[in-house]
């Protein structure tokens, strides 16, 4: 099959390569060579570690799944900006049309002391895991629950919850912040369900349950850079952090 | 030999629960004293590990991604379907049943269809206690909107993230149980083998991804929740980790597959743009309520741009074709259909594989804005991919694989014929039939996950001893050292070929030959292709690096190898089945009008393989499919 858009370009890569989680690691330099405008930037770094194989060389490691921008797997600092600075959108769904022949271009991990780098650009982010574990939840059993349509939920309240919803665990707003913070995506679980009905009567434990996990996770303190929210593949707004401050407010003065 | 699903008997209605009371119960206090294996944590996994976990058994659950989070079902958009009947539209229980076996073409069980829609209503009850926050309206209420093959609005949804939402739902759910201990969670692990001993299904062994540890981990139970093979065709919607291995390993270990040739092709999906592409974006078909699929009625039009082809000029095919149905019928039929008017020659876009869905109609009559607000994340994704935009014109559609109806055959216990092996959601084959109706899938995978398996597998735990299990026995080591030594033997190999592009090359066969149409003639050439590339990964591929560390090529070097072998059985499963059903079309049996024909007499029942060697004659086992309650009839959505 032809390509859709058949001029391509040429780019040089600046690869953040490291062995292990203990090995120093560098940036090394690749070409990559006729590069459809039509693919994903993943798909570029594949085809990219496809020329290392032939040349023997260990191909560049880095976290992908779903290649639609939803599962939150996929995590590379592009050109220093988490998944590369496109409004709303994850590394995967970037395509290399936004980029021109010629370019450098430079892809690191996510930096941050809570997400040590296991390989390349592989980062350990089960601290977000933790966070959730702390309290990021309704503690319902399976069973014996009330109807759905039980408790009603204003459409405002419920379109509020899913916008917080949508966060996907990427973690790209540790990464994008300066402290290496992770308030966003906590204060959008946080948010989710102080506002919905079935979530507020854990409302207080579980705020102070949660900001208690992200400070022992390593995590850094939000000093309002709001670089979170601009960093976000799915526009979580800050207003989830006041949110929280709210409510922890409320949760320590009550 | 004739399989038994041991399904209940009796009225329809009472099975679920008669059977429930019949099952036997573990002590709450022996709850403890049983482990389970739970591989896979997505909607079905997830959901049944943390529901296991609340009734107090141990479980320890495995996934391959970093976090359970992320699991494929967090990719569906549409939405999940249940019988509340909240809209007064005439829907039911019954109703809901009956759609699922007649659109699912006559190839599913009555039994385990029935209980699927009986607990539908329980997990939308289930969800929203957790806080998935599903779409309301201005009172409060729970919305609704109808779905591909339903004249019903029973489909409940969360923006386009229907998937994501219930996921994030389960994946809490589950962080409880973690935080509670009653849960281990081993993430970025993947199972590589199936232990038997004596024939019992006791335990798997894993490679921990980051360090490259082989060991095993052995249970009273093991439970597959690891979804579909459809990856074998190398491009579909799958995410690039899903793959059969879990399946197959298990089927070598004497599960049986049963119909691995009902495959889902789903009609709306981006097109490929060239040889480069890693995966198909899949687009919901919650799409075609507003979006009316047309192609040019003239070939010399196709490269028009859309806009310039006149009203006078367009083909609505499916409006034409399925006057009642229109622009939602089933998938199977709208994947068909697609095809064949780009066979004629009709299709857009590049390699005139693609067919136009479009808004304008809607947009006029709705305004944009409503149109932005029931799809806008769709809207935005299809831009970022095309560079075009859907509301000024029609978006591109072509088909692509993406779900298996098929999988690992199971009882109405939902355990394998390895007793200890139980299998659920996609993995299994037992609800869907030949076709998987819309929002269909999320119901499935969290009824099998929070309100089957758990009294089912207290049925079979109560009849055991706990802890009767050693990593000491001698086919424990043995899967260890027969994992290392397959290990060893790839990166021996140090051949010309990448992983990659032998991949490529069988999902070119199966696409071509074993895709949306099958013949004879095809189904034999993919036949005889498949052993070729088999042969040339195991003489010719190239692994770099070291077993011991993370090494995605050989994470992808093992699934592919399964695949290999895989594809033979779904090539071989299609040959044998010499009639069209749902998502199974084979040229030869057709109607004069080209819909698909099914052979009642023939095989009205599920085709279930027994593994006897790689390259070896399978052994087939049929289980008859009885219609006591709804009638035989040929589907039709005209």
């Amino acid at each position: 099959m032809s390509d859709h858009n058949s001029n391509t370009m040429n780019l040089t890569l600046h690869v953040w390569r490291q062995k292990g989680p203990n090995s120093p690691g560098k940036l090394e330099t690749y070409e990559a060579k006729h590069i459809s405008p039509d693919m994903s930037f993943l798909e570029m770094v594949d085809e990219v570690n496809e020329t290392l194989i032939k040349k023997g060389v260990d191909p560049i490691a880095f976290d992908h799944d779903c290649r639609e921008g939803i599962c939150g797997m996929c995590s590379q600092v592009v050109n220093g900006v988490p998944h590369g600075g496109q409004d709303r959108t994850t590394v995967c769904q970037l395509h290399m049309r936004s980029f021109k022949n010629g370019d450098n271009i430079f892809i690191e991990p996510w930096r941050a002391t809570a997400f040590p780098v296991i390989k390349d650009l592989v980062v350990d982010r089960s601290a977000l895991d933790t966070i959730i574990q702390s309290g990021g939840y309704v503690s319902c059993h399976t069973g014996g629950v009330a109807d759905g349509n039980a408790l009603l939920i204003p459409k405002p309240e419920a379109d509020y919850a899913m916008d917080a919803a949508e966060c996907i665990g990427c973690g790209a707003c540790v990464a994008g912040c300066p402290n290496g913070s992770a308030m966003l995506f906590t204060s959008a679980k946080v948010a989710q369900l102080a506002v919905l009905p079935q979530g507020k009567a854990e409302a207080a434990v579980r705020v102070n349950a949660m900001t208690e996990a992200l400070k022992d996770c390593g995590f850094g303190n939000c000093t309002n850079h709001y670089e979170c929210q601009a960093s976000c593949p799915k526009g979580i707004n800050v207003k989830f952090i006041a949110k929280l401050n709210r409510e922890y407010l409320k949760a320590i003065t009550n | 030999m004739i399989l038994d699903g041991k399904c209940p008997t009796g009225p329809i209605e009472k099975t679920w629960d008669k059977h429930r009371f019949d099952l036997k119960l573990v002590n709450p206090a022996n709850k403890r004293k049983y482990k389970v294996i739970m591989v896979g944590t997505g909607l079905a996994g997830g959901a049944a590990a943390a529901s296991l976990g609340e009734l107090g058994y141990n479980v320890e659950a495995f996934c391959y991604q970093d976090s359970p989070r992320r699991a494929h079902s967090i990719a569906a958009q549409g939405g999940i379907n249940a019988a509340k009947a909240y809209p007064n539209d005439g829907d039911s229980i019954y109703r809901l049943f009956y759609d699922t076996i007649k659109g699912g073409d006559f190839r599913a069980r009555e039994a385990d269809v029935w209980r699927l829609a009986q607990v539908s209503n329980n997990i939308i009850d289930q969800c929203v206690a957790q806080g998935v926050p599903f779409a309301r309206d201005y009172a409060g209420y729970l919305d609704n909107r109808s779905f591909g093959g339903a004249q019903v609005s029973r489909t409940f949804f969360a923006r386009g993230q229907t998937g994501q939402q219930l996921l994030l739902g389960a994946y809490s759910a589950l962080s409880r149980q973690i935080k509670a201990g009653t849960v281990k969670m081993y993430n970025r692990t993947e199972m590589l083998d199936l232990i038997v001993i004596d024939g019992v299904a006791k335990g798997i062994t894993v490679r921990d991804m980051v360090t490259g540890e082989i060991r095993a981990h052995m249970g009273d139970a093991v439970c597959l929740a690891t979804g579909g093979y459809v990856n074998v065709f190398y491009l579909s919607t799958n995410a690039m980790g899903c793959s059969v291995t879990a399946n197959w390993k298990a089927h070598k270990k004497g599960a049986y597959f049963a119909n691995p040739c009902y495959t889902q092709i789903h009609p709306t999906c981006i097109p490929q743009t060239g040889d480069h592409q890693s995966k198909l974006t899949l687009m919901s078909e919650s799409l075609r309520n507003d979006g009316r699929c047309w192609v040019p009625k003239k070939k010399e039009d196709c490269g028009k741009h859309p806009n310039e082809v006149a009203e006078e000029d367009r083909d609505y095919y499916l409006e034409r074709k399925y006057p009642s149905f229109g622009n939602l019928a089933p998938r199977d039929i709208a994947s068909r259909a697609a095809k064949e008017q780009c066979d004629d020659g009709r299709g857009v876009g590049p390699g005139g594989r693609g067919v136009y869905l479009d808004f304008s109609a809607s947009i006029k009559r709705l305004g944009e804005h409503t149109i932005k607000e029931r799809y806008g994340n769709l809207f935005e994704m299809y831009e970022k991919i095309t560079d075009e935009n859907g509301y000024k014109r029609p978006m591109r559609m072509y088909p692509a694989p993406h779900y298996a109806m098929g999988g690992l055959w199971v009882d109405y216990n939902l355990m394998s014929n390895v007793p200890g092996l139980f299998v659920l959601g996609e993995a299994n084959f037992s609800v869907h039939g030949a076709n998987r109706l819309g929002a269909s899938a999320l119901m499935q995978g969290l009824a099998d996950g929070y309100f089957v398996i758990p009294y089912t597998i207290g049925g079979y735990l109560a009849g055991i001893k706990p802890g009767d299990y050693s990593l000491d026995h001698a086919e424990v080591k043995k899967s260890i050292e027969d994992v290392k030594a397959t290990n060893n033997k790839m990166f021996a190999l140090k051949g010309k070929k990448t992983v990659s592009e032998i991949y490529r090359a069988l999902g070119k066969v199966m696409w071509e030959n074993v895709g949306m149409a099958r013949s004879d003639a095809s189904l034999k050439e993919a036949l005889k292709e498949i052993p070729k590339l088999r042969e040339e990964f195991w003489t010719n591929v190239n692994i770099s690096g070291e077993g011991g560390e993370l090494n995605q090529q050989l994470e992808n070097a093992g699934r592919v190898a399964d695949f290999l072998e895989f594809a033979e059985l779904l090539s071989k499963d299609a040959l044998t089945r010499e009639e069209s059903c749902g998502g199974h079309f084979r040229v030869e049996h057709q109607m004069p009008d080209g819909e698909a024909k099914r052979n009642d007499a023939d095989f009205c029942h599920v085709a279930a393989w027994e593994f006897k060697g790689v390259g070896k004659e399978p052994e087939l086992h049929k289980e008859p499919l009885k219609f006591d309650n709804v009638h035989l009839a040929v589907r039709s959505y005209k």
